[in-house]
This record gives C-alpha cells, sequence and structure tokens, in this order.
C-alpha cells in the first residue's frame, strides 16, 4: 500500500467518521426536538405553559445526573447497576438528616448525600477490580443489597415533606431565569463531566480503558485505579440525584429510586454510549435522559395508550443498539476493503 | 576486563539465568541475555523457545522466578508495564496492542499527553507531535483517524513512533516486520540504525535471518527456554546460528513414511474473503501430507478455518470427494469426512473443566446415544480405545483434561477428532508448546495415518516440522499461495524466502 493511498483514504474515513459521530449526537437531539414540536403542535401546553416548559426541564435532571455518572462507567466496559438502589439510600439519608439533625445546614446535607453516594460506589469498584468479577455479577449483587439495607433502615417509615426545611424543598421546585435549579445543578455537573472526559489525561484513560482493557495493561495504565474512580465517581452522582430527588419529591419511602438503574443504562445507549465501552459521550447520555423521559410525557398526548409507552421505549433502546452495530459493521467493512488490495 | 555498576560499560539491560515456569509448563529454564548501547542485538530461536516469555519479562508484564536482572547496572523487579516504561524502556509487540476506539493521536500519547494549564490536554500539540513521528520515520498515516481497520503495517509504525516519543534508552521489537512489505522493512531498520546511533540499545526478535544479518551487530540464541549462545554477527554464519537453534538433526526428528499416494480427497479452488485470503486453490490426496506453511499471520490459519466452515469466504469452493462442502457448516463438513484440530487447543479444541472421556467422545457423541440418551460406559468405552491408541498419559479418564500437559492435551484433541474418522485431517499448529518427545510421538501418529490413506493438511510454523513431514509444501503470504514446493527441493531457504518476498511466482 503506497503511502499517499493511506493518506486519502485515512482522511476520508475520518471525517466520515466524525460526521457520524456528530450525526450520533445530533441525531438524537434532533429526534428530541421533533418529538417536543410535534407535541406541543398537538397541545400547545406542553411546551408554552409555564408548569410545561418547567417540567421539560425538571422532570429528567434528576436522571440526567445519573446517566452521566452511568456514561463514565459503561464507557470502561463496566456497568453500574445499583445506581437507583444508592440514589434510595441517600434519598432517605437526608431526609433523616433533616429530622435527626434539626438546623443542620442544607450544603452539609449536599456533601453527606455525595460523601455517601461516593462511598456506595467505591464499594462497587473495589469488588469489581479487586476481585476480578463482571461489573453487571457484582452491581446485581450490590442492586439488592443496597436495596435491602435500605428497606431494614426505612422499615414502613416515609420521610414527608413536612420534616425538610422550606428552602431545601424550593430547591426541587424553583427557577432561576426560568431555568429549574435542579436543571442547573445537573447541567454543571453535564458540563464539568463532558469536560473532563474529553481534555483530561484520566478522562481518556477511561476512553482507552474500555476501547482494549487488556491494551491498557500493556502501556502501563493504572487500569485498577480509573475504574475504581469511575465508580465512585457514579455512586457520588447517584447519591447527589438522591439528595436533590428528596427536594423534588418531599416524599421518600424505602422504594425510592427502583428502577433508575434500568432508566440510566438505557439513556446511556440511546445517546450512543456503546455497551462494550470505549466510545460515547456523556453529552449523548445526557440527550438521552431527555428523550426517554420527554417521550414518556409525550406519548399520552399524543394519544398513545398507556401499553405502548414502555414498549416505545424497548423499541428505542433496541433500535439505537441495533443502528449502532449496523453501522459499527458497515464501518470495520469499508476500512478493510479500502486496505485491501482487491 | 571487570565491569562495575554504572560505569560506562556497564551493559544497558542485563538478564542472568533467569527461569519461568507457568504451572507445569517451563517457559524459561535458563535464559541470559546483555544488550549495550548503540547496538542492535538479534535474539533468535524456534517458537516456543521462549523469546516472547523473555520479552515479558524485560515489560514487567511476567515476573521472573529465578535469575538476575540489571538495568543500567542496577538490578530491578518490575511489577508492572508502568514501571518498566518509567525506566526506559519501550516494547514492540508482535500483535500491535493499539485502542480501536481511539484516534491515531491519542494512541501514540495516551497516559502522556502534553497538558495545559489545569491538566488539559494540548491537542494541537499532541497532533503535532504525531505529525513530527511521523515525518521523522518518514510515512503518512492520518493522525486524526481511529486505529480501527488500519493495516498491520499501519498499526505497527504507530507502535514504533509511540516506542520513539516515549525517548526510551532500550527498544524490544518482536517480530515487528512479520507483516510489513520490503520497502515498509527498510523505513523501520533506517529509524532503527538511527536510533542505535543515538545509543539506545535495541532487542530485534526475527525469523528472517537476511534481516538478522542485515541489521544487527550481535546475535544470541536460544532454544527449549535456554541460553545457548551469543556472538557478533560478523563471526557467524546462518548456518551455524540454524544449527545452533535447532541443535539436532533435522531430518532425522520428522520421519514421514512413504505412503501411496492415491485420488485427490480435498479440493479447494478459487477461495476468497476480502481482506483474509485471495484465490486460494489446492488439492490434498489420500496418504499425502500437504503443509501450509508462512508466517504467523499470513492467513493459514483463516484458510483451514474456512474450508472447515468456521469462518465465511465471499467465493469459491471447497469439496471432498467431488461432494460440496457447504459454507458455513462445520456438521456437514464433518460428516462429509473433514476434520480440523484447531491452532488454539486449550481454547478452541478442549472443554478443559471436562474429563479425558469426555472431550474425546465430543465430536461423536451422537453415535454413542441410545435413545437420545448418553451413558458413561459407552462414552468410556469409546475413549479408552482412542486413549491408549494415542497413549495420552493420564491417572484416569475422568482426569479434568485441563491438568493434563500440553503434549497429553494436543493428543486428546487428536483422540476426539480421529475418533470421527475422518478422510481429511487438518492440523493447525499440531505440535506448538509441546515437548520433544510427545512432538515427535504426534509426528509419528500423522504419518501412520498418512500410511492409511488419510489425506493430511498441516499448517505448520516450524521449518524443520514442514520440511521433514510435508510431501509438499504450499507458502502463504499474505493471504495468497506464493509457491507450492515438492518434498525434494524444498529447503528451509526456499521455503522462507516464498514466505517474505512478494516477487516469487509459483
Amino acid at each position: 500500500m503506497s503511502a499517499v493511498a493511506t493518506e486519502t483514504t485515512g482522511s476520508r474515513v475520518t471525517s466520515a467518521l466524525g460526521s457520524f459521530v456528530k450525526a450520533r449526537e445530533t441525531g438524537i437531539l434532533l429526534a428530541l426536538v421533533l418529538i417536543v414540536v410535534v407535541t406541543t403542535a398537538k397541545n400547545p401546553n406542553f411546551l408554552f405553559s409555564n408548569d410545561g416548559f418547567r417540567d421539560l426541564l425538571l422532570t429528567p435532571s434528576i436522571l440526567l445526573l445519573v446517566a452521566v455518572g452511568q456514561a463514565i462507567v459503561i464507557i470502561t466496559r463496566n456497568v453500574d447497576l445499583s445506581v437507583g438502589s444508592t440514589l434510595g439510600l441517600t434519598a432517605y439519608l437526608t431526609g433523616r438528616l433533616f429530622i435527626d439533625v434539626p438546623g443542620i445546614p442544607i450544603i452539609v446535607v449536599f456533601v453527606a448525600g455525595v460523601v455517601f453516594g461516593g462511598f456506595l460506589g467505591l464499594i462497587n469498584g473495589a469488588l469489581v477490580a479487586f476481585a476480578r468479577v463482571p461489573a453487571l455479577v457484582i452491581t446485581l449483587g450490590t442492586l439488592y443489597a443496597y436495596r435491602g439495607i435500605n428497606v431494614l433502615w426505612t422499615g414502613s417509615d416515609r420521610i414527608n415533606a413536612s420534616d425538610m426545611p422550606k428552602p431545601f424543598l424550593a430547591l426541587g421546585t424553583q427557577s432561576i431565569l426560568f431555568i429549574p435549579v435542579l436543571t442547573i445543578i445537573a447541567v454543571v455537573v453535564l458540563i464539568a463531566a463532558g469536560w473532563y472526559m474529553r481534555n483530561q489525561r484520566g478522562g481518556r484513560e477511561l476512553y482507552a480503558i474500555g476501547s482494549d482493557p487488556d491494551a491498557a495493561n500493556l502501556y502501563g495504565l493504572n487500569v485498577t485505579r480509573r475504574v475504581l474512580v469511575a465508580f465512585v465517581v457514579c455512586g457520588a452522582l447517584a447519591g447527589l440525584a438522591g439528595v436533590l430527588y428528596a427536594a423534588r419529591y418531599g416524599t421518600v419511602n424505602s422504594q425510592a429510586g427502583s428502577g433508575f438503574e434500568l432508566e440510566a443504562v438505557g439513556a446511556a445507549v440511546i445517546g450512543g454510549v456503546a455497551i462494550f465501552g470505549g466510545s460515547g459521550t456523556v453529552w449523548g447520555a445526557a440527550i438521552g435522559a431527555y428523550l426517554l423521559f420527554t417521550i414518556n410525557r409525550a406519548l399520552p398526548i399524543l394519544g398513545v395508550q398507556d401499553f405502548w409507552q414502555r414498549a416505545v421505549v424497548g423499541v428505542l433502546i433496541i433500535g439505537a443498539i441495533v443502528l449502532d452495530r449496523l453501522l459499527a459493521q458497515r464501518q470495520s467493512r469499508k476500512l478493510v476493503e479500502a486496505r485491501d488490495p482487491e | 576486563m571487570t565491569t562495575t555498576a554504572t560505569t560506562p560499560d556497564a551493559p544497558a539491560l542485563e538478564l542472568r539465568t533467569i527461569s519461568k515456569a507457568f504451572g507445569a509448563v517451563v517457559a524459561l529454564s535458563s535464559a541470559s541475555l546483555t544488550l549495550r548501547r548503540g547496538s542492535i542485538h538479534a535474539l533468535v530461536g524456534e517458537n516456543g523457545a521462549g523469546k516472547s516469555t523473555i520479552v515479558k519479562i524485560i515489560a514487567g508484564l511476567y515476573q521472573r522466578d529465578t535469575g538476575d536482572f540489571d538495568l543500567d547496572g542496577e538490578s530491578v523487579n518490575f511489577t508492572s508495564t508502568a514501571q518498566s516504561k518509567a525506566a526506559g524502556i519501550a516494547v514492540i509487540y508482535q500483535e500491535p496492542t493499539l485502542f480501536p476506539d481511539l484516534s491515531v493521536t491519542e494512541n501514540i500519547f495516551m497516559g502522556r499527553q502534553p497538558t495545559l494549564s489545569l491538566g488539559r490536554i494540548d491537542r494541537k500539540l499532541m497532533r503535532s507531535q504525531a505529525l513530527g513521528l511521523f515525518a521523522r520515520l518518514g510515512v503518512r498515516i492520518d493522525p486524526d483517524r481511529p486505529t480501527q481497520g488500519l493495516s498491520i503495517a499501519d498499526q505497527q509504525i504507530i507502535e514504533i513512533a509511540k516506542a520513539i516519543s516515549l525517548d526510551a534508552t532500550v527498544l524490544v521489537m518482536d517480530e515487528p516486520t512479520a507483516a510489513l512489505s520490503g520497502v515498509e522493512v527498510d523505513r523501520l531498520f533506517a529509524v532503527a540504525r538511527s536510533l542505535r546511533d543515538e545509543g539506545r540499545a535495541l532487542l530485534f526478535i526475527s525469523h528472517r535471518f537476511d534481516e538478522v544479518f542485515d541489521l544487527c551487530d550481535t546475535v544470541t540464541v536460544m532454544r527449549d527456554g535456554e541460553y545457548i549462545d551469543t556472538s557478533p554477527i560478523a563471526d557467524t554464519t546462518v548456518d551455524e546460528i540454524v544449527r545452533r537453534m535447532v541443535g539436532r538433526d533435522v531430518t532425522t526428528l520428522f520421519p514421514k513414511q512413504d505412503a501411496v499416494i492415491g485420488d485427490e480427497v480435498l479440493q479447494v479452488s478459487g477461495l476468497t474473503e476480502a481482506g483474509v485470503f485471495h484465490d486460494v486453490s489446492f488439492g490434498v490426496r489420500s496418504g499425502e501430507i500437504v503443509a501450509l506453511a508462512g508466517l504467523v499471520g499470513a492467513g493459514r490459519s483463516e484458510i483451514a478455518r474456512a474450508i472447515f466452515g468456521v469462518d465465511p469466504y465471499s467465493s469459491g469452493t471447497v469439496s471432498i470427494g467431488g461432494a460440496r462442502v457447504p459454507k458455513r457448516n462445520p456438521a456437514a463438513a464433518m460428516r462429509l469426512g473433514l476434520a480440523l484440530v484447531p491452532e488454539d487447543r486449550r481454547k478452541q479444541g478442549l472443554v478443559l473443566e471436562s474429563s479425558v472421556a469426555r472431550n474425546t467422545t465430543m465430536a461423536i457423541r451422537r453415535s454413542l446415544t441410545r435413545f437420545g440418551l448418553l451413558f458413561s460406559p459407552a462414552e468410556n468405552r469409546a475413549a479408552r480405545e482412542w486413549a491408549s491408541r494415542l497413549e495420552v498419559k493420564s491417572a484416569a479418564l475422568d482426569t479434568e483434561v485441563g491438568t493434563l500437559s500440553g503434549g497429553n492435551q494436543q493428543k486428546v484433541v487428536l483422540a476426539k477428532w480421529l475418533a470421527t474418522n475422518p478422510r481429511v485431517l487438518i492440523v493447525d499448529e499440531p505440535t506448538r508448546g509441546i515437548d520433544v518427545g510427545t512432538k515427535a510421538e504426534v509426528h509419528r501418529l500423522l504419518s501412520r495415518l498418512a500410511g492409511q490413506g488419510m489425506a493430511i493438511l498441516m499448517i505448520s510454523s516450524e521449518l524443520p516440522e514442514v520440511l521433514g513431514m510435508a510431501d509438499r509444501v504450499l507458502v502463504v503470504r499474505e493471504g495468497r499461495i506464493t509457491a507450492e514446493i515438492d518434498r525434494a527441493d524444498a529447503t528451509a531457504e526456499s521455503v522462507m524466502f516464498a514466505a517474505t518476498h512478494q516477487e516469487v511466482v509459483a
């Protein structure tokens, strides 16, 4: 093969790939916009009423935080199924702190939630990194274990809005310049995570580890530590989401956050994060989170029956994976044929 | 002359009487190697002599069991690849180890990207450095494309760029030229010489003697995990090196008895799969052993797998005794009398956790069943017969296969396939990683099978094995058969030449 041929086919493929990656995220963003537009056309209140606009931004914000953490873990070719349980535990912890420590500063509660979530993530990460058991199995175990602890701790008890201070609850509903506070927090986290994953060595190494763990070892990357950190971050974000969950909904029982793990994985996958790691962005996962929740709210307005709503989400997830697979296959076939002499 | 630590004369890297065992398998028994600055040192030996194990010990991937490992006169104990890297050792492995999803530039600088304030990666600088490295290497690779889909040669170049950017004092290249064309090899050698002139120590592992003599100044020979000899290239010859490598008389070790060559049993014509192999046509007669020779990665195993129906092919035909073997249908291939003993017996040939009996009868399950049920006595009876015929040395039939030695494992795989009573037997690297005694047994067995009229297609990377066993040698280079050499004309040189040179016409 001549060097010149390498260059031209190379750059063509790269530019095609570059636009494809962009298309992957712009694609779902367009889908999101389309749903909002169509639904608004049918019922203008969906967007243009005060509550409509707020709900559109507010509802997916908590899932966004969890999905960003999940995306970081999936990029390393792992998965964290315990995030829903982590969210539940920290949400209950939040309520308990307000009840048991009267007058506790709100910021301390936030820190406690994040640290506790990070600690639960550390347990996951340590088990995955040192026991060398697949993350799927470990976090399936901790999903039940954390929830079990939650049930044991909560019992039939329930945190009510009246147990928590007004300024804290206001965080869950208030807006600054029409943008809900919750959404601002989520977007700040998203920007920080997106920046880290793109511009820091640590972030790039997470991609490298997910792309080929064996090669990462040969490169001398500290795979164990990086994976551990990914799980801690994922847990900490689920912890933050737990605190915000308490603020947003006001009531927390022992089942808070059940099923969030699957929504988070779904959001990441729909957003183009490859389930086998190495590619995708937290931005995609964030848009995926918005798409998931917005569809759920739009379908009833569009007159789709309850039963079909979950099925639509399922189709979306399978469609996203099949699309990725097809595109990847076509891509690799093209790349191979490009270098083949015949 | 005495050399003390950190004098300029101290070798850049020195290994003394290193040993390393994996369970019962001894990879290195007593290996020694001394690399000096400003020198390109060749390490040669047959497949399985322990060269790759040495590389992995130098890289910090394996830890030695016994022996000394000095770097610049100081004893070192690497427990990770990061440590050896930090000590100035760069290793280019046989198989490129890149991240397929990441860009070429990121692959070169992963883990040590240039950064701006706040630890932000300086992408511009990184990219221009990558371009600088490629300019120095005289290649043009798009630094922004993902490495997925790059040719092996280009991937190898990226590995080299990576090693250069590390500014390593010791550079180890484990068969870097195996997949490169002539021009690419010249380019690589020019770079290697300039690195040598900068005072670095290079270790070059290769099976191609012309390259060793062209590039290196010193050569160390290894055999069966042991150090044999080190000598300046100028004072030695290819013949001498080969004699030291083999250490025994080639012809007596691999005896193929003459057999009656009958009709053509296996016919392969025009087999093609884009990017893997092209227009592969040949036949194998009954009583004949045909060897597929060539370098690792030339596409030999892929051809075998396609014939057996494990891998797809886009055009061409395979038939046995005139009957077409359908594509992608190993079960049908087996019914037609085809058997494939795969390359990687631990992963593809055996169920390691299962017993010798289970493994031996794996391929004939169906014929052993009564009313659709499989009873142990029937299984054991069949297994016992084959185990004794092949002299499998195991305590009992219910011994886990994983606990057997490599040679005995290979016998179990052979027994499994011979139990199907095949007309055509394809064996892929039949003696890789097994001891010399068992090797001879396997060769005797193959020879006997041919004598009984079986058609045998043997893939082997060991030249002496190819030359000793085969009635005919087909040389595969980059997915094409580049030469067909009769037993009488086959020599190490003719086979190696066809395996490495483009311009040979069959």
